[in-house]
């Protein structure tokens, strides 16, 4: 309580302008459609479970309330050992790339910026094409993917940055250009690889598309302290992400540590893309959309951009993935193909909308 | 009555070893079944004629002469052409030809097929499964016969590949006769070992690729009176392969699943049993789990006879527990 006085008297002469926090109608929008959306994802799929069945199995977890599930063995099996870590892990993948993506555009003013902008993508697909095509550790490949996936992304971006740091200048153009070459030389050795083990071909394409099928709850449970890590950084910058968008030199006039904050939130951006992506693939335009529909709607301040991109990329995430589990069933679609070939007419949708009631 | 079919499977499958015996000296074939040994009789007789043609899935492919230096880019076609007593004749297999163990593996690709690295063995025949990349047109214009053999979409479309193959090289007798025995031996297995009804989820890969009835190996279950739980997948991807989700096959409850990634991902009926929610699958309760080979399931020639025997074992112990 001292430390909140003390904190408070410090802020005190500053000028409140702005509202600190997310506004309530905001958090309570947010709330009611990740929440939506996870309802959503437990009750549909490709097995009809019955709205009604799922809900009381659901309830029956509740100590007290007495109510009974209907559900057999094998129902039961497939709510909580497929669907449910299947929602959960989606949840997390989904709100580490959009936020992900809305740190990416504001530490490079750029909007066009997304979570594998540096070469995590194509890090991280090097690293699984390597052991799905050389069978490394066995079973094609498939115990060390994510490990691969994690170390090829991270050492991509880390690449990158010491690139862009070594020709010098303080330019985030010259860190982009860097990511880009980066990038560019890790696809030509991925294909490479794939094109020369031509019989895992389908199976490296289809983790390139991106798919949350899990092997169970142990790969939810891998992810979460990576997401959450990230975020907590990514959450306690976003105020340093808005003066930071007034430039760099202004930024540093105003005593913030510019090199050391893009850094930070560079580094937790890229540990929390990289957990996701080694188990999800590269699911393509999360990073891109979300912000900028969040953008769209709430303005550009980082304080809300970050934390409901964040929200939002979470449930968009999970209804993206009921589309790809339940459009084809009993077959299933890879999760890239439905984010970008719903998410961009959407995007388009609220592009339009908020032009014509905007200024 | 439970005994009288699995009496009948062992007499089968004795009459099947026999035969695979006989048939290792390359000789005529002891009679294993009349149909065999008349195919046989009618085309001693016929003398070996070249120029030939035959009818490949490129059209039809004339031969001046018996070929003696074949190319084979197709696994399929190059367990055939050793099993027809062709494979003196062959000189290069592509990477993926890694049976019969003395085929003359080359670094060639079936897949991604280099035209100037395989006129450079100088071959007068290809022999291929796929026609990526203008293979066919670039082999034709360089004057070197292609025959090309997609996948077979069945059965008797293996049996004809492998009558071409023998026409193509020669070996019209051997390969008639093999044809036929490998016909005669399917044919008993699916007399004696009927699934009648049971589901069946042939695994291609531990991310749930399958194949429907469309397929050669779609076919062999219809076959034996299975019915394939991919069917309903059917329209999600018009070559016959599509991916499922873990969701269906677990609500389906196949009562057999057959899996032919046990070599490229180390899948067992143990490591599908540990699979989140997958214990209670009918074929896991029971036990009925194949481990099929991957490189025989993927293909269509004459070791398609041991996957069937493999089948049928298995419809056979269905629900016996």
């Amino acid at each position: 309580m001292a430390s909140a006085g003390g904190i408070r008297k410090l802020l005190a002469p500053r000028p409140e302008r702005a509202p600190r926090g997310v506004p309530l109608r905001w958090v309570l929008t947010a709330c009611v459609f990740v929440l939506t959306a996870t309802l959503l994802g437990l009750a549909l799929g490709p097995v009809d479970l019955g709205l009604a069945a799922v809900g009381r199995e659901v309830l029956s977890h509740f100590p007290f309330l007495g109510v009974e599930s209907s559900f057999s063995p094998t129902q039961d099996a497939i709510l909580w050992e497929l669907r449910a870590p299947r929602i959960a892990l989606g949840l997390l993948v989904g709100a580490m790339l959009a936020s992900a993506g809305a740190a990416y555009q504001g530490v490079f003013r750029n909007p066009l910026a997304d979570p594998y902008l540096l070469g995590a993508a194509a890090g991280a697909g090097l690293g699984a094409t390597v052991v799905i095509a050389y069978d490394v550790g066995g079973s094609g490949g498939a115990d060390l993917r994510p490990v691969a996936a994690f170390v090829g992304a991270t050492l991509g971006v880390g690449i990158a940055y010491l690139l862009g740091r070594s020709v010098g200048g303080r330019q985030t153009t010259t860190l982009i250009l860097a990511g880009v070459t980066v990038a560019a030389f890790l696809t030509a050795v991925q294909t490479y690889v794939q094109q020369s083990s031509a019989e895992t071909v389908q199976e490296v394409y289809s983790w390139i598309l991106g798919q949350l099928e899990t092997s169970g709850w142990t790969d939810v449970l891998i992810v979460l302290p990576y997401v959450a890590l990230s975020s907590i950084v990514l959450l306690w910058h976003r105020r340093l992400l808005d003066v930071l968008a007034v430039g760099d030199d202004e930024a540093s006039s105003l005593g913030v540590p510019v090199a050391r904050v893009r850094l930070l939130v560079v580094a937790a951006a890229t540990l929390g893309t990289a957990a996701a992506v080694a188990f999800s693939g590269l699911i393509a335009f999360v990073g891109i959309i979300v912000p900028h529909a969040v953008r769209l709607l709430v303005g550009t301040s980082y304080r809300l951009v970050l934390p409901l991109s964040l929200a939002f990329g979470a449930g968009f995430l999970v209804l993206m993935d009921l589309v790809a589990r339940t459009v084809v069933a009993p077959a299933q679609l890879p999760i890239g193909v439905v984010t970008a070939f719903l998410g961009a007419p959407f995007f388009a949708f609220v592009l339009r909308t908020t032009r014509t009631v905007g200024p | 009555m439970l005994h009288r079919p699995l009496a009948a499977l062992v007499a089968v499958l004795l009459a099947l070893a026999l035969a695979a015996c006989a048939g290792d000296d390359g000789g005529e074939t002891t009679a294993a079944s009349p149909a065999a040994s008349s195919a046989a009789a009618e085309t001693t007789s016929a003398p070996p004629a070249f120029p030939v043609t035959v009818e490949g899935d490129n059209g039809p492919v004339t031969l001046e002469e018996e070929p003696d230096a074949i190319v084979s880019l197709s696994a399929t076609a190059t367990e055939t052409l050793f099993a027809i007593g062709a494979g003196d004749q062959v000189i290069a297999v592509d990477d993926q030809s890694n049976y019969p163990a003395e085929a003359p593996v080359s670094d060639l690709s079936g897949f991604q097929p280099n035209v100037e690295a395989i006129a450079g063995y100088e071959p007068d025949l290809v022999v291929a499964a796929y026609d990526p990349g203008g293979l066919v047109e670039g082999l034709e214009t360089l004057g070197i016969p292609v025959l090309l053999q997609d996948a077979a979409p069945d059965l008797p479309g293996a049996y004809d590949q492998i009558r071409t193959l023998g026409a193509a090289t020669g070996r019209v007798r051997q390969a008639t006769s093999l044809a036929a025995e490998m016909e005669t031996e399917i044919a008993e297995l699916a007399e004696v070992a009927s699934g009648s009804g049971a589901t069946v989820y042939h695994e291609l890969g531990p991310d749930f690729f399958t194949a429907t009835s469309e397929t050669f190996i779609g076919s062999v279950y219809t076959l034996l009176g299975l019915v394939n739980i991919a069917d309903a997948a059917a329209a999600a991807d018009a070559g016959g392969y599509p991916q499922l989700s873990a969701e269906y096959i677990l609500s389906e409850s196949p009562d057999l699943i057959v899996l032919s990634d046990t070599k490229c991902c180390d899948q067992t009926a143990a490591t599908v049993a540990k699979r989140p929610g997958w214990g209670q699958v009918t074929a896991v309760v029971n036990g009925d789990i194949v481990e099929a080979d991957d490189d025989i399931a993927s293909r269509w020639g004459l070791r398609t006879v041991e996957f069937v025997e493999q089948i049928a074992v298995a419809v056979q112990h269905l629900g016996a527990g």
